[in-house]
């Protein structure tokens, strides 16, 4: 299997009354009643540190991410960061994963193609192509997308995309929401006809639905961990089956939560900073979230008769609880692949995406998870599916037998 | 209570299908509902439909059964145009047009497209202006305790309750979500995220008489907007409604329906 590095560069450092300030994470805190520049800018910088870090300590891939408007994570436009981990992993065995741009907010999305080309071409082909339709917050309140023509416009971008990286011909594209006299993309990716691309959801039937049938690889992004995630998993890996595809394991990413410490106990550690993870970012409530349209009708439907996600209140957990009920795994290394191993069989995960990275966590102990994490949990757990299958959903160029992990050599 | 006839008509090549509640004889009146859909208005349409025949039209996608429709209709422009021959499919000249919130605002720019298909006009607390020392509240994303507040003056009113109670059936619960969070996603297409789409351009092309009622404790477009709307229009005068919110017309059924029956039959 293949584990990529995650980071979603939330703010580190808000106030203890945060929570009680503000009843959302999104849209409503003020840059200047919350935010430090300076802290910030340390923040950007730190995210690279430890993207980089992580990948000289063995990891396979690198993800960055769009969100506005918010302190839960705020890369706004993940193609400069990628472009950054592009060029300073060059020579390195390890992909960049933008998952990623959101095409229906990017007006026109061949920005996105082009943009995407260059980072494939700075990595000399190691770019894996995410592409989500973008959190109900992002797209249709931070970029006034109107929520029900977000999808369609997602799904005409990523046509445009397409053929925009490989049409050989200058042609005019008369869409319903974009219309372009001349396209001919400059620059185009190495990979031809296409990088691989993974499409991110979190909990819509629809998006399952339309993954399965173009055979991209289903990245199901949720904070709940894998024990939450069965109902979804178990509609995913049916409707594969009801499709006639195979069930190869590498056609699904999961992100999970990963704390390693030298004991259980000294995995408490983390406490702090997943409860902050958990109380102050993670608050969204549902009026900025479902909003009305975001949601095509049959999902709506299947929504309020029966959510394919739970729903919890985050706030009234604590650590233990996250624990406890799989939100984070979290404990000694022997502790955490052997979680990690449960949770990657029972869901068929393919790609692990590993939040190493969440809440007020400091930039050493981010690093310590790293190193800990590729140096006594990754060597165990990254063998598994190869003897059965292969990934379709990665670099052509990066198909080659890996060195042994080994934990990275400072350079921070 | 009126006897309420369910029509249903196709259109746009086939594309659209459309209910229409109507009810009552007398002169036409047309109804055009707002963004949480027709369920709450239909206590005040019995009322109107006592002297007039009242024609209710669900918006484009939300006729229980063909919620993709709004997918066939791209802009504001086309949504004038299909009422232009929705009017005709129902054998309308130059109906009475009355229309409430995001109604309203539809009502306006059919009357100002074609001020010859709008006899008359009555509009309740309408959209389609935007002022920055007034924003319109965005209702989308409005969390219940402040949404009820804006569009009741009586949050916990009869008619407040009435708006937001639900079912204790589960298919019927999910029924009466479906189609008030839909009605939002599909009338919300036309006005996201704000809810002026020129209208300020067009509006001196009304020609029809107006009546502007307006709900003096509306929380979504404050009633300052009712000037706005009068002083952009040749021949309109202005009613305003105690004890309303955003929704006289379910607050105070009885005195809108006698303000606009008074009005239409004038």
């Amino acid at each position: 299997m293949k584990v990529c590095m995650f980071h979603l560069m939330p703010y580190r450092d808000l106030a203890p009354d945060f929570d009680q300030r503000y009843k959302s994470a999104y849209l409503d805190p003020v840059w200047f009643d919350v935010a430090d520049p300076d802290k910030v800018g340390q923040y950007y910088n730190s995210t690279l540190d430890e993207m980089v870090y992580a990948a000289r300590a063995g990891m396979h891939g690198l993800c960055t991410n769009q969100h506005h408007q918010n302190v839960y994570g705020f890369m706004a436009n993940p193609s400069l960061m990628g472009s950054v981990l592009a060029k300073l992993t060059n020579g390195l065995n390890v992909a960049i994963v933008q998952i990623g741009s959101t095409l229906p907010s990017t007006s026109p999305p061949t920005r996105v193609a082009e943009e995407y080309a260059l980072i494939d071409c700075i990595s000399g082909g190691r770019l894996v192509a995410g592409f989500p339709t973008g959190l109900p917050t992002d797209a249709t309140i931070s970029n006034g997308v109107i929520p029900i023509e977000q999808r369609e416009r997602y799904r005409e971008a990523l046509q445009l995309v397409l053929k925009a990286w490989q049409a050989r011909e200058v042609f005019a594209w008369n869409g319903k929401h974009y219309q372009l006299p001349m396209v001919n993309l400059w620059p185009r990716p190495i990979q031809q006809p296409h990088p691989p691309i993974w499409i991110p959801g979190s909990g819509s039937a629809t998006t399952v639905e339309f993954v399965v049938d173009r055979d991209d690889c289903f990245c199901h992004l949720s904070y709940f961990g894998a024990r939450n995630a069965e109902t979804l998993g178990d509609y995913y890996w049916d409707t594969v089956a009801r499709k006639g595809r195979d069930a190869n394991p590498y056609r699904l990413g999961f992100l999970q939560l990963i704390g390693v410490s030298e004991s259980d106990a000294a995995a408490e550690e983390y406490a702090p900073h997943v409860e902050y993870f958990f109380h102050k970012l993670l608050y969204t409530p549902q009026y900025y979230q479902a909003i009305p349209g975001y949601q095509d009708y049959p999902s709506l439907m299947r929504v309020l008769k029966a959510p394919l996600r739970e729903r919890f209140d985050l706030r009234g957990l604590k650590y233990k609880d996250f624990v406890d009920r799989g939100f984070l795994i979290a404990g000694s290394a022997a502790t955490v692949r052997d979680q990690l191993t449960e949770a990657v069989k029972r869901l068929r995960i393919g790609h692990l995406l590993a939040l190493l990275h969440f809440g007020s966590m400091p930039h050493q102990l981010c690093l310590k998870n790293i190193d800990l994490f590729c140096r006594d949990v990754l060597p165990h757990i990254e063998g598994l599916w190869d003897d059965e299958w292969q990934d379709r959903w990665w670099p052509q160029r990066l198909q080659v037998a890996r060195p042994m992990a080994s934990a990275a050599d400072g350079g921070c | 209570m009126a006897t309420v006839e369910q029509r249903k008509i196709r259109c746009w090549q086939g594309k659209i299908e459309t209910e229409i509640e109507v009810s009552g004889d007398g002169p036409p009146v047309l109804f055009l509902h707002g963004p949480w859909g027709l369920r709450g208005d239909r206590k005040f349409l019995d009322r109107l439909a006592a002297l007039h025949r009242v024609y209710a039209p669900r918006h484009p996608g939300t006729t229980s059964g063909d919620p993709e429709a709004i997918h066939r209709l791209d802009e504001l422009w086309d949504l004038v145009v299909y009422y232009g021959e929705l009017f005709d499919r129902l054998g309308l000249e130059a109906p009475a047009l009355l229309g409430h919130s995001f109604g309203g605002m539809v009502a306006c720019e059919i009357a100002a497209t074609m001020p010859e298909r709008a006899g008359k006009l009555v509009l309740i607390d309408p959209l389609g202006l935007w002022r920055d020392d007034r924003p319109v509240k965005n209702w989308m994303i409005m969390p219940e305790d402040q949404l009820r507040p804006a569009l009741f003056a009586a949050p916990n009113g009869k008619a407040a309750r009435r708006f937001f109670e639900l079912p204790d059936e589960s298919d019927a619960r999910v029924e009466v979500q479906a189609s008030f969070i839909w009605s939002q996603a599909c009338t919300g297409k036309f006005v996201w995220p704000i809810p002026d789409r020129g209208l300020k351009k067009r509006i001196h092309r009304i020609a029809a008489p107006t009546l502007i009622i307006w709900g003096t404790a509306d929380g979504i477009v404050s009633p300052d907007y009712a000037q706005d709307f009068a002083q952009r229009i040749a021949n309109a005068r202005i009613e305003p409604i105690g004890d309303a919110g955003h929704l006289p017309h379910l607050e105070q059924p009885d005195r809108v329906a006698q303000l606009v029956g008074r009005f239409l039959l004038d």
